[in-house]
């Protein structure tokens, strides 16, 4: 029994803890200025106002901000996944010279850090006239290994014979991958989903390098960007990240069994 | 019109390779095009003294052999940013998968309910965004002001200036880093311990081991396949350390916290020393699959 109490005491605690760090941001972004600026700091606000939302979108045009990453993120994920689920269940149910090859070629691949792509991307993409436009972030992220591969070791388990019975029947291989591949790999591709849609918001580096414009940044871009006039101002950043945060954490909570399953199977199968 | 369309089609795909290779086509012609190309294009730079010269006018490229690679090792500020990268890596990696593992061992624990509650809680700030957190964080270090000197006065610690100060710089990044990254891999062993087998403990307890010796005898044997995997991932993604730096110290104080990717970023896009950048992003990936190559084999050993 103590050590039952003791535990959640633990737990309870360390819970705590790990979250005070956003009680405080959602607290001190409901503050006037310099209401976070204060000894000793205040966890709630003396006074509630969403004034600093209100600079964010009206000085500072956050909107724009908000619109690229919900646009680019939704682009990417669609698009993405669409291409990775063809490429997945052709490596799971197609026999091809080369495939095995292909495959492993591909999985060894996903060890090159991808920093080492970014310059010759960059010039690439900059000859293409695409730099400080979306297609800078949508090219990059068009397909990417670890979704292809996510998408074969599900589509593996899908009977042979349902696919051959729908040849029979005459279904077109797009039919049958249409139809019969697509909805039995649903919940994979919902992971698959949440995973891009994820990466594609909060990734940073590529988009520092490849939006030179405020109006085209992703929010975490404008937020750093923000961060360099505003280091005094933790309540006006705070809102910044709030409005940054928000949308992923709902994406999370509604879809988050999809999403522990995904690192699950990522994780056990290796 | 529409039914010899439908016809060419279905020829077209009775040959299942075509159909394969339709399938493929997309995927692979990307990756290829905007993944492969640009590797090899990277290392083909790396031997150029690619500039803004070049930038505007290609004919102004040249080959110039290792000298990129023989610069970066006599440049004073590689050495450093190396030194910080390593840093965060041997400390923060087995750190954070310390964390990870205790977390997972007690919400595995049968003791507790509620499990999904706290799994939740510490799992928030894995999908939460790392500039967004960062910022946050810069402003809990805060000197005067921040919650985390504040929390530390009532057990008697002075205020430190956790971010300006050279030798507190990296640990709270590295502090910073654990807090953002612990759910993810808690999430990954809590399925390998749920994989391990009920009876081995069973037996165990039957023989009369101690939790400690269970732990050490069946847990972590068990776990080891999954252990291997988590510190090669971690360590993967730590080498790349380059968010939270640029925004909560920009590198300082005196470069104490400069990661080899900044670097990187720093010569490529910013002084567009694109050959020299290109060197730097290759050395990276070197030490990255030797480190991986190091682990695959500690691992082999010891199975």
């Amino acid at each position: 029994m103590i050590k039952k109490i003791a535990l959640y005491l633990f737990l309870s605690v360390t819970g705590l803890a790990t979250l005070i760090p956003f009680i405080w941001m959602v607290s001190a972004s409901l503050m006037y200025d310099g209401h976070a600026s204060t000894y000793p700091p205040r966890f709630i606000p003396d006074e509630f106002t969403l004034y600093q939302f209100q600079s964010l979108f009206s000085r500072l045009n956050v909107a724009r901000n908000l619109f690229n990453s919900l646009v680019l993120s939704i682009l990417v994920t669609i698009i993405s996944l669409f291409f990775n689920s063809m490429a997945g269940y052709a490596f799971a149910k197609y026999r091809f010279a080369g495939r095995d090859k292909l495959f492993s070629l591909l999985l060894s691949s996903m060890i090159i850090p991808a920093q080492v792509t970014m310059l010759p991307l960059f010039l690439m993409l900059k000859e293409m006239g695409f730099i400080n436009t979306y297609m800078a972030i949508i090219i990059p992220g068009l397909a990417n290994i670890f979704g292809i591969f996510l998408i074969r070791q599900y589509a593996l388990s899908i009977p042979d014979s349902l696919i051959e019975s729908a040849r029979m029947d005459g279904a077109t291989d797009f039919q049958i991958y249409k139809s019969i591949i697509l909805p039995l790999c649903l919940p994979i591709l919902i992971t698959l989903a949440i995973f891009t849609f994820m990466g594609t918001w909060n990734d940073f580096l590529w988009p520092l390098i490849a939006l030179t414009d405020n109006s085209m940044y992703t929010l975490p871009v404008a937020l750093a960007n923000l961060m360099g006039e505003h280091t005094k101002d933790p309540e006006l950043m705070m809102a910044g990240s709030v409005i940054t945060i928000i949308p992923i954490l709902i994406v999370f909570f509604v879809l988050q069994k999809y999403y522990i399953k995904g690192i699950m199977l990522g994780g056990v199968k290796e | 019109m529409s039914e010899e369309n439908n016809h060419i089609e279905k020829k077209y795909f009775r040959s299942g390779i075509s159909a394969a290779y339709f399938f493929l086509a997309p995927a692979m012609i990307s990756i290829f095009v905007f993944f492969f190309i640009p590797v090899i294009a990277a290392f083909i730079i790396s031997f150029t003294d690619f500039d803004i010269y070049s930038l505007g006018n290609y004919s102004n490229l040249r080959f110039i052999g290792l000298k990129n690679y023989s610069d970066l090792l006599g440049n004073e500020l590689f050495w450093t940013s190396l030194r910080n990268t390593f840093y965060f890596v041997v400390a923060a990696s087995p750190l954070s998968i310390a964390v990870s593992l205790g977390a997972a061992l007690i919400l595995n624990s049968k003791l507790v309910k509620l499990k999904a509650v706290f799994r939740l809680a510490y799992f928030i700030p894995v999908v939460t965004t790392l500039v967004a957190v960062a910022i946050v964080w810069r402003f809990i270090y805060h000197p005067r002001f921040g919650m985390l000197n504040y929390l530390l006065s009532f057990i008697g610690i002075n205020p430190i200036d956790w971010l300006g100060d050279p030798f507190w710089a990296m640990p709270s990044i590295i502090l910073m880093s654990i807090w953002k990254n612990f759910g993810y891999n808690m999430i990954i062993f809590i399925a390998g311990l749920q994989n391990i087998p009920e009876q081995l403990y069973e037996a165990a307890i039957l023989e009369g081991a101690n939790a400690w010796q269970q732990f050490k005898k069946i847990t972590l044997p068990m776990l080891a396949p999954t252990t291997i995997f988590i510190s090669i991932i971690t360590m993967i993604g730590n080498f790349q350390l380059f968010a939270e730096p640029y925004v909560m110290t920009q590198g300082g104080p005196l470069n104490k916290t400069l990661s080899v990717v900044q670097y990187m970023y720093q010569e490529g896009f910013r002084w567009w020393n694109m050959g020299y950048s290109a060197s730097i992003a290759f050395v990276l990936f070197i030490i990255i699959f030797a480190g991986t190559m190091l682990q695959l084999k500690i691992q082999k050993q010891t199975a």
